[in-house]
């Protein structure tokens, strides 16, 4: 999009002071009756027509969330949930093979347009036969996409391609079918059921999400992408994620999240699993642009999400990105645990809460390999009656000779009525590593602003230009293509938050 | 919570049942009721287990199995008394005032033993310390004996007092729970040096309360070296108030003791007021220190600045905790935070947890932390010009320290702190 088109858009958007991706898509849905049991789990199982292996694996992870407690400690508030009175299997109906894009259901092409998907994708998003085959138009890089609408994969893209290097990249439920060795060998060995409150809900009815396999030695040629997008009304999303590196492999995935605008909470809990083998490098880049609730704070995504990854070989490197501008609440922590040596994880995070946003968001780095780094840079901006808090843990156990952790974390406040904080733990039980943290609170200087606005910048595009400026450090690990949609995330949350 | 968490809690309180008719105050109902409901607090709380995050690092189960009685004091026992640093000095035994070994005469300010002043203290005891918020300070509330009660007049500048307080040698495990309480009028200044030390085989806990009130423009040096003998807890919460223009200059020298925790809670209330929070932790195997701030700022324009460091030894295991909270009404805070580690063995552990929560957006707030060993660097540098290592070692040790020690201004309280922190090297040299 040339500058101009993009400035104008915008400033329409701010304008409009509207959440632009609040379209909900009428559908056809099935849906699993409301409520939690046994019976739920065991009907989603069926559907799937999953093994027995993984039906049993879902109803002991049940058992155990039943026995679980909701966690308190996050420095967030909201009213107690009611987990039986939502929809935990929503899955559009699917017609089989449509032979070109006029066959589609032109509800759901319509809801592709507006998350931004290019026509050519869109088509082999919607399962037009032969669509997947031809390079992508344009010379530019073509991006495999994944589509994932509440709880199940709607399509996946440049399958085929992928599958020449060897690469598998579907939805985990088909994964499930075509490669049960590998999902049951690493599914849940990096978050396991019982791992936490919401991790284990997750286990427990899991729908769908991407599964990702870089075979050895191979380099992904393409970015590898999921949409998310929570659509019917009452229904929690609850997809997992599952990616392999294998020896020497290196793969760049990002993960985009939509909703509808709606009154009423919803609820996101999904899990995420990374295993980096030797050599190997995965960079997981996450825009995460839930609907936030209006500036009252009604309504709005409970994003609650466990993601870790485990770099289990030596050098292998696993690099979290995330742009946290979405949900009404967000609890996440995408997090490293470095057993093998010289092994490397690293967290880049921008978080913004406006209006009446609430984010505990951080990371934890648990150094067990010799040698093992990790670095982390968080920028929290808060805004309106926005609690934004950063929490994260650097932990080095007595194994990990010669380990190192940086750690940046800032905050920004704008407007006397939010709030800025900063829970950082560090455990060090080796006396040759080294850990440093420092951070700072600050708020946008008056004659920052004044410079911005002497040279006739209206003050929100000031605001704008500088916390994109604040944001930098963050910014440029993300893809391209997302890096430019989250610089404009960033002022479309903002707004309304000054003058 | 388990029986078992609660069994060196209902030792105490059934200590508490026993002794209530003998403890100071019996005969004020303001004293009983303060009491009374202190001991509810502490039954419904308990010891707290490490499941609090506040005590996440902190494992008290060493305190509260030990079976703690109340002291018995020998009458002779001086024993094991440092020697005066100045010339007026509060001595307490065990938890109790002992005008016999103190030196008070020459005070142009009045300077009491809690147990005697208490029938003039109902506005004043009880003023800051939060029991219903922290268990130990319930504990103290319902089992205090005395303690050490200063009020400097406006205006006056009250010099330097000695506050040293002593285990004396036992056979069986001991607990003493003194309250202090420090008042400075305003534009009043005083240092207060205090020490706190016993004797090496006994195992006691020593469990003070400081409640301080700084007025408007007064100035308060609150040297401490703790010392306790090494089967020793001690458990210390002070509190502070500090109106407008006030300053609280503290230092908190932790080398002694099995395990010890110094948690301080200040409170900026006025404008322009300030606080200095620094402190080392000296640690030798075997040892758990726990230093824990929270400062609020309550008002605007004040500034605070905390600098702790902490040298581990062996197998022991350090702890920082500090949480700086920012009202919305504090605008223009100045805030700063660091916390040094420095581990000299393969088996010491250090945790550190520094918080900052702000509520105002005009705002200077910043911490930092680092952790790590000696750096090679600096001491091949010493190295190559003929420094023997020992020696380099100690002097890099020493410049570690020196960062947080010279911010303390009163001479007699500096040259104490740097006269403890050579004598803890050498000990360990030899």
């Amino acid at each position: 999009m040339p500058a101009v088109a993009e400035t104008l858009d915008t400033v329409q958007s701010v304008t409009e002071g509207t959440y632009k991706w609040g379209f909900e898509t009428e559908i056809e849905m099935d849906f699993a009756p409301k409520g939690l049991n046994e019976d739920t789990v065991r009907f989603i199982s069926a559907q799937k027509k999953e093994p027995e292996w993984l039906l049993e694996w879902r109803l002991k992870a049940f058992a155990t969330w039943q026995k679980m407690q909701e966690p308190r400690w996050p420095a967030v508030k909201y009213p107690p949930i009611d987990y039986q009175d939502a929809y935990y299997y929503a899955a559009p109906k699917k017609k089989q093979g449509p032979k070109s894009l006029e066959e589609v259901d032109p509800e759901l092409l319509k809801t592709y347009a507006k998350l931004g998907i290019p026509l050519k994708e869109q088509a082999i998003l919607a399962g037009v036969e032969g669509a997947g085959d031809s390079p992508s138009e344009g010379g530019r890089m073509p991006i495999a996409v994944d589509a994932v609408f509440d709880s199940v994969s709607v399509a996946t893209s440049y399958k085929e391609r992928l599958a020449k290097d060897g690469i598998i990249f579907c939805a985990i439920s088909e994964a499930v079918h075509e490669h049960p060795e590998l999902v049951k060998q690493y599914l849940g060995t990096v978050v396991p059921p019982g791992d936490n409150f919401y991790a284990a809900l997750n286990s427990a009815v899991f729908t769908d999400g991407s599964f990702v396999y870089i075979p050895k030695g191979v380099r992904c040629p393409m970015e590898l992408s999921t949409y998310f997008r929570i659509n019917a009304k009452s229904t929690g999303q609850f997809e997992r994620t599952l990616i392999i590196a294998d020896e020497g492999a290196v793969v760049s995935y990002l993960e985009g999240c939509t909703a509808p605008m709606r009154d009423e909470n919803q609820l996101h809990a999904a899990v995420v699993e990374l295993v980096a083998l030797d050599d190997s490098q995965i960079k997981y880049s996450t825009v995460q642009n839930w609907y936030p609730g209006d500036a009252e704070g009604r309504g709005g995504i409970y994003n609650f999400v466990t993601k870790r990854a485990q770099c289990r070989g030596k050098r292998s490197k696993v690099s979290w990105t995330q742009v946290e501008t979405g949900s009404a609440i967000t609890w996440k922590y995408p997090s490293c645990v470095l057993l093998g040596d010289d092994s490397v994880g690293e967290f880049y995070s921008v978080a913004i809460t406006n209006n009446h946003q609430q984010a505990d968001t951080g990371t934890k780095m648990i150094h067990v390999g010799k040698r093992t780094t990790s670095t982390i840079v968080s920028k929290g901006i808060s805004a309106g009656k926005g609690q934004n808090t950063y929490r994260g843990l650097v932990r080095v156990a007595p194994t990990a000779s010669g380990a190192r952790n940086f750690t940046q974390c800032d905050s920004l406040l704008i407007g006397d009525q939010c709030g800025a904080h900063t829970v950082p733990y560090i455990e060090n039980r080796n006396m040759t590593a080294k850990v440093e943290h420092e951070a700072t609170t600050s708020r946008i200087a008056e004659d920052q602003l004044f410079y911005c606005r002497q040279r006739g910048l209206s003050e929100e595009d000031a605001v704008g230009l500088i916390v994109n400026g604040f944001c930098r450090e963050v910014l440029k690990e993300l893809p391209m293509e997302f890096a430019v949609e989250a610089q404009k995330l960033l002022q479309i949350s903002l707004e309304g938050s000054v003058g | 919570m388990t029986a078992a968490t609660h069994s060196g809690a209902e030792g105490f309180l059934h200590r508490f049942e026993g002794l209530r008719a003998r403890l100071p105050g019996q005969r004020l109902p303001w004293v009983q009721a303060l009491r009374a409901e202190a001991a509810e607090r502490f039954r419904a709380a308990g010891f707290p287990t490490r499941r609090v995050e506040a005590w996440k690092y902190t494992d008290l189960r060493p305190v509260s199995e030990a079976g703690f009685e109340e002291p018995l004091t020998a009458l002779d026992d001086g024993e094991g008394l440092p020697t005066a640093r100045c010339n007026r000095r509060a001595v307490f035994v065990d938890g109790r005032f002992r005008e016999d070994l103190s030196q008070l005469a020459s005070s142009p300010f009045a300077i009491a033993s809690l147990a005697d002043a208490l029938p003039q203290l109902e506005s004043r005891l009880g003023e800051l310390a939060r029991p219903a918020e922290e268990p130990l300070v319930a504990l103290n509330t319902m089992l205090f004996e005395d303690g050490l009660v200063v009020s400097v007049p406006a205006g006056i500048d009250g010099g330097v007092i000695e506050l040293s307080s002593i285990a004396s040698r036992s056979e069986r495990p001991s607990a003493f729970h003194p309250r202090h309480l420090i008042r400075l009028e305003a534009g009043a200044s005083l240092t207060i040096i205090e020490s706190a030390s016993g004797p090496a085989n006994t195992r006691y806990l020593h469990n003070p309360v400081f409640e301080i009130v700084l007025e408007r423009g007064a100035r308060l040096t609150h040297a401490r070296l703790q010392q306790e003998g090494g089967r020793g807890f001690q458990l210390g919460t002070i509190y502070a108030r500090i109106e407008a223009g006030g300053v609280y200059d503290n230092f908190t020298l932790n080398a002694g003791g099995k395990l010890v925790r110094n948690e301080i809670h200040a409170v900026l209330a006025g404008p322009h007021a300030a606080c200095h929070m620094n402190g080392a932790q000296l640690l030798r195997d075997g040892q758990h220190a726990d230093t824990t701030t929270v400062l609020d700022h309550a008002a605007p324009d004040c500034a605070s600045r905390q600098t702790y460091k902490t040298v581990l030894q062996g197998k022991s295991r350090g702890v920082f905790q500090g949480k700086i909270h920012v009202h919305q009404v504090a605008q223009r805070t100045d805030g700063y935070q660091m916390n040094q580690a420095l581990l000299l063995s393969p088996e010491a552990e250090i945790d550190s947890k520094p918080q900052l929560e702000i509520y105002a957006d005009d705002v200077k707030c910043s911490h930092g932390a680092t952790v790590g060993a000696l750096d090679a660097d600096q001491l091949f540098y010493l190295r190559a010009r003929g420094i023997p290592e020992a020696l380099a070692r100690a002097m890099l040790v020493e410049a570690f320290l020196a960062e947080a020690i010279e911010g303390v201004g009163d001479p007699t309280a500096r040259a104490a702190l740097e006269e403890a922190v050579t004598g803890w090297w050498q000990e360990k040299a030899a």
